[in-house]
């Protein structure tokens, strides 16, 4: 602790010294199990030191002893407020290495969901911050919209949250043409009404714009430099979104914008989320349009399962089947790197394949790594209170930090 | 190949090796290209210098990812694998060195900033060192944590465990102890690639002599060794009783019982 020295004129000549208080590991506004020494000059933070891991459970070190399916759902409980977007790394990892084709619909419905977790996480994501600065309705407003993204998973998956819908070649099975009507209907008649009451709240609120205006200012350079991306780094002025510069599935035949801030502040990180939550729904919007009919898993049986009918007629099915759920399908060796747009962020995952049934090893880069990291940089020179609007402008979940 | 997946597109990789490979060649071992990802494996001592030429004169501005490898067959068992994007040129490469437990790799902390937290990962789960990080803490395991728990030879398991303890009133640690074995399926088909031998397979051994069939002169020529011989050329059984006459008739068939109408 170093001490302060010079006489201030506050303190008629009393020397204080800095001190060090513990922020976490449990504290409402740390997200989970963030664990932060900060060092306070006063009320000021000097430095910060963030200890994470407490969540750690080894989930790459399981992965290499499951088969590549089995593995599939430790990607739902890594960042477990948006798990189709994981899954979405993963399963497009495995179709590299394999180099198979997925079926145009299965690429809607993979695009339509992780659209629809994206507005899910920016709900859960939004309402936190605004809960963490100060304000208790919109949460408990926006919370309600959440409640309807996981029915909707839960009717196409039969799971609320760890659903495994995306699967190596396309996705589980296909969605009931009610429940596309339903999210059409949920779109123009009561999402919108309840999200902009919400945001009525806090968006013009004086009290919401200071705690977050001019909070945690990051250049456009200190971005890229920290390894920023998702709404971080267009929160900085960087017109960056892997779904628009690096496509995947049919990311290519949407239209959207991509928001981006102009202060890099943490209102810009929120009020950049809030326009995504807008572009999610075209893009919602395009997918119910035009989605065609057709399969919805690679049609090749060495990698998806045959259809249930074709299993009770066909003996080649059936053993297609049988080998599929035991001995699971071979990977060629090799090893790549691929990283989507999460709603925090970019998601990697590095997989590489030694051409059995098992992940040789499997990396996953989280959003929240880079951005956690520059919590210290970014909190310098900051009142204490802010830390938590900084937090929650990171939008960090500590089941994908630590892993 | 013709490219049937729909994963991320990002800008060609046509060229780019070319490109790179010649500014990087004092240090480059191998680069290729596999998957559609471009990989150079550099001199250890050379990553660093390889790193800034490629951020700087090639626009690779962030680094996105440093990943640990464990492969205990090679004599230099880690890798350390950087993922580099170009936001300008949407591109991406990975860069690779080998490491070893005693080996020092130069960090690219005074590159990037959040290289810190990245190599302070595979510091912990992997025990590589980088020199000149100025924070090589642990990381992600428990604080007091010993070992690196990423390794192959480490068990999925662990070593130690905690728990709360009710008669100290505190967590304790202790080793491992399963209530049942840890389990582990292998659904390999033997067919393909499996390096064990099923139960029976021993049989198979060196291919059956044709050409010479195994007979046999009499029954008690088993092929099993002298004691089996001497089984077998034992009689079978000792035949059946002689039958002899007593001069007595046999006892005569019983009364029939029911008379009086009952059961």
């Amino acid at each position: 602790m170093s001490m302060q020295l010079e006489e201030s004129p506050t303190t008629d000549g009393e020397v204080i010294s800095n001190y060090t208080i513990n922020f976490g590991p449990q504290h409402p506004a740390a997200h989970g199990v963030l664990r932060m020494v900060m060092e306070l000059d006063g009320e000021v933070i000097e430095r910060i030191d963030p200890h994470i891991g407490l969540l750690h459970r080894g989930t790459e070190k399981l992965i290499e002893h499951k088969t590549y399916l089995q593995a599939l759902p430790y990607f739902d409980r890594l960042d477990y407020c948006s798990p189709l977007a994981q899954e979405h790394s993963y399963v497009l990892a495995i179709e590299k290495l394999l180099n198979i084709e997925v079926p145009i619909r299965a690429q809607y419905l993979r695009v339509l969901f992780a659209e629809l977790t994206r507005i899910c996480n920016h709900m859960l994501n939004m309402g936190a911050h605004i809960l963490d600065v100060g304000a208790f309705t919109p949460n408990l407003w926006i919370m309600d919209l959440r409640e309807d993204c996981l029915n909707f998973f839960e009717r196409a998956s039969g799971a609320r949250m760890h659903s495994a819908y995306f699967r190596p070649g396309g996705v589980h099975q296909d969605v009931p043409e009610k429940l596309l009507v339903d999210i059409g209907d949920w779109l123009d008649n009561r999402f919108f009404q309840l999200f902009e009451d919400a945001m009525s709240l806090v968006l013009d609120n004086r009290i919401f714009k200071q705690r977050n205006v001019d909070i945690a200012v990051v250049g456009r350079d200190d971005a890229i430099a920290w390894g920023f991306s998702g709404p971080m780094i267009r929160a900085a002025g960087i017109p960056w979104d892997l779904r628009k510069s690096q496509p995947y599935d049919v990311y290519d035949r949407m239209e959207f914008d991509i928001p981006v801030g102009t202060n890099s502040d943490c209102y810009d990180r929120f009020m950049v989320r809030v326009k995504e939550v807008y572009e999610s729904a075209k893009i919602i919007r395009q997918c119910l349009r035009d989605m065609p009919q057709g399969p919805i898993a690679s049609t090749d049986g060495k990698v998806s399962p045959p259809k249930r009918g074709e299993m009770k007629q066909s003996m080649e099915s059936l053993i297609h089947h049988f080998k599929l759920y035991t001995e699971g399908f071979h990977v060629p060796a090799g090893e790549v790197y691929v990283a989507t747009e999460s709603p925090k962020g970019e998601f990697g995952v590095y997989l590489v394949s030694d051409g059995t049934n098992k992940p040789y090893r499997c990396k996953i880069r989280p959003t929240a790594f880079s951005h956690l990291q520059a919590m210290d940089f970014m909190c310098k020179g900051h009142m204490l209170p802010d830390a938590t609007a900084i937090l929650g402008a990171i939008d960090v979940v500590f089941g994908e930090c630590d892993r | 190949m013709a490219v049937l997946h729909s994963a991320p597109k990002y800008a060609s990789n046509e060229g780019v090796i070319e490109v790179l490979s010649e500014s990087i060649s004092v240090w480059l071992i191998e680069a290729h290209e596999a998957h559609g990802e471009l990989i150079f494996r550099v001199q250890r001592d050379a990553v660093a210098r390889v790193l800034e030429i490629l951020r700087d004169d090639h626009a690779y501005q962030q680094l996105m990812e440093i990943a640990g490898a464990d492969y205990p067959s090679r004599p230099e068992r880690f890798e350390v694998v950087y993922m580099l994007q170009s936001l300008t040129k949407n591109h991406r490469v990975m860069v690779k060195c080998s490491a070893s437990e005693d080996t020092l790799v130069p960090t690219v902390t005074t590159l990037w900033p959040n290289a810190g937290w990245l190599e302070r990962e595979v510091f912990d789960m992997f025990g590589v060192t980088f020199a000149g990080n100025p924070d090589l803490r642990r990381i992600l395991t428990d604080y007091g944590f010993e070992g690196h728990p990423f390794r192959k030879d480490f068990p999925m398991t662990g070593y130690t465990e905690l728990r709360y303890s009710e008669e100290e009133k505190r967590v304790v640690y202790e080793p491992v102890e399963l209530a049942q074995e840890m389990r582990s399926f292998d659904f390999l088909s033997p067919w393909e690639g499996a390096d064990y031998e099923l139960p029976g397979d021993e049989k198979s051994r060196g291919a059956p002599n044709v050409a010479d069939p195994k007979t046999t002169e009499k029954p008690a020529d088993t092929g099993d060794g002298a004691k089996a011989d001497a089984a077998a050329s034992k009689p079978v059984s000792p035949g059946s009783p002689d039958q002899k006459d007593t001069g007595k008739d046999a006892p005569p068939a019983p009364e029939p019982t029911a008379k009086e109408g009952g059961r």
